[in-house]
């Protein structure tokens, strides 16, 4: 017999109305606007369209506040957000060579063209608390300096001139979009890069870290790490011709990593390569290292059954939404399942009270 | 003119809503028209390349908002447009399509070329901002030389 079991409606209502009066907070503060939130919790908004894999920092800052700061529920808000939008059509491809830079370092060569720019980093601070900032303070001007020239080659491209770095060649290949179908495994390099571009960055960070421990034999340099303004070019099908529709910050890191050589290829240098959304450097540098690690089959090299190289593994497991759905969804009443559970262990129970009497 | 066309679609695109609408509303431009199509909310995919060169993958979308409408004249104009602002994608399509009448001039001068201006600006600003954190590097001579 089932018996469906109805009710709560009334406690469910209170419970949401009361989370939405502690979510307001003691209200002799003043309401935390948006503005406030995407001017000044900036890089929790960039989290937030990267995971969410959406570029709206309004909407970002929406969900932050209706989530009262839980970044997992913010992203899940705009992803569910982000199914409702009609899709007009796929972007020409970023060229980030032309990117404004805010920032832009490499770890490899000291002297680059364009130079080593530190931009608005954490790095280097003391990790001191500042109780400045309790003080409510005037943000100080920050010194400007003329510039001449603002190319900025991307810094892996001088050793692909002396055949060094293995080249990344355009194919035309259309990529795999996993947002119009689902994954199957083997699945291709551009797939992992989408997965990994929106992946929840604590899941990546840890990996990539494991990768650093020995679970994935790739000691990794940071060729280069730019972030900085893209435009973001559409052909306009009514007038067939391409405008830059967008201008988005991205982070890119590209990490550059030993190869040996193989049966037919001598030893090069390789590459991760690491794309998001935003002012996300952490994410960025976790999803070139675990890209790298997850290119063995590609490369010919081994198969040492760690994490990092499981891609089956990883890209399941590194999306935090899903990964949310799942695990919250066993809080929700499973009476049934466990009275079924409970019959039948009071069963066996008997049964082997009985068999223990023989 | 294509190519200036293409340059203050791409203006008024990534534009600040803010930006556009004062500079819009400052000039009081009256203007009947009729819509083609009606500011619909939706995205885009941005793509980008595997280590810079290599094929293409999917990054995240991008919301886009876009609209046509025809002038009384007959003259047809376009928006998309960054974000979800129907308001900014009309008038966008709005400037579009004087762009191409005889009111161009004063729209270039009052609203293109200023929209131009604030970019430009903005971009010299992070780009000044950013050499002035660039590293100039020294060496130190440890040890006495010979």
């Amino acid at each position: 017999m089932y018996v469906a079991v109805k009710g709560g409606e009334v406690a469910i209502d209170n419970a949401h109305s009361w989370m939405s009066e502690i979510r307001r907070g003691d209200t002799s503060i003043p309401n935390i606007t948006l503005d406030q939130i995407s001017e000044q919790l900036t890089l929790g908004v960039d989290r937030v369209m990267s995971e969410g894999s959406l570029y709206d920092k309004d909407l970002a800052a929406l969900a932050i506040k209706q989530s009262r700061g839980d970044l997992i529920e913010a992203i899940f808000l705009l992803r569910a957000y982000r199914t409702t939008l009609t899709r007009f059509s796929y972007s020409k491809p970023v060229n980030t060579a032309n990117m404004t830079c805010l920032r832009r370092i490499s770890a490899t060569f000291k002297d680059i063209p364009g130079g080593q720019k530190l931009g608005p980093t954490f790095d280097y601070t003391h990790r001191l608390l500042d109780f400045k900032l309790l003080a409510e303070n005037e943000a100080p001007i920050s010194p400007t300096k003329k510039y001449n020239d603002n190319k900025m080659p991307h810094v892996l491209s001088f050793l692909n001139q002396e055949d060094l770095m293995q080249n990344e060649k355009d194919n035309n290949l259309d990529p795999i979009d996993i947002t119009r179908e689902p994954i199957s495994y083997p699945t291709s390099r551009s797939a992992r890069l989408q997965a990994l571009s929106r992946g929840d960055e604590g899941f990546l960070l840890g990996l990539a870290y494991s990768t650093q421990r020995g679970y994935a034999r790739n000691h990794a340099f940071v060729g280069e790490l730019r972030i900085g303004i893209v435009d973001i070019e559409l052909h306009i099908p009514e007038l067939d011709f391409e405008i830059n529709v967008a201008e988005i910050i991205l982070t890119e890191c590209e990490t550059v990593n030993q190869f040996q050589g193989s049966k037919i290829e001598p030893p090069q240098f390789t590459r991760g390569y690491g794309l998001v959304f935003g002012q996300t450097e952490r994410k960025a540098l976790a999803m070139a290292l675990i890209d790298r690690a997850l290119r063995w089959k590609e490369l010919g090299e081994d198969y040492s059954g760690v994490p990092a190289q499981d891609e089956e593994f990883v890209i399941s497991h590194c999306d935090n939404i899903q990964a949310t759905g799942f695990l919250e969804h066993i809080k929700l009443p499973h009476y049934v399942d466990f009275q079924s559970e409970l019959e039948l262990i009071r069963k066996i129970r008997a049964d082997a009270k009985v068999n223990m009497k023989r | 003119m294509i190519e200036k066309r293409k340059s203050w679609m791409s203006l008024l695109a990534t534009s600040n809503q803010s930006d556009l609408l004062n500079l819009w509303e400052q000039k009081k431009i009256k203007v009947n028209y009729v819509w083609l199509r009606t500011p619909e909310i939706g995205s885009i995919m941005a793509q980008g390349r595997m280590g810079v060169t290599g094929d293409k993958f999917n990054i995240g979308e991008v919301t886009i908002t876009r609209c046509s409408l025809k002038l009384n004249c007959g003259t047809i104009g376009h928006s998309y447009v960054q974000g979800r602002s129907k308001k900014k994608a009309e008038i966008s399509a709005l400037c579009d399509a004087l762009m191409q009448t005889k009111m161009s001039k004063e729209i270039n001068k009052n609203i293109i070329i200023p929209l131009g201006k604030i970019k430009k600006d903005n971009k010299d600003k992070i780009l000044s901002k950013a050499e002035a954190t660039k590293v100039d590097f020294f060496t130190l001579v440890r040890g006495e030389s010979d």
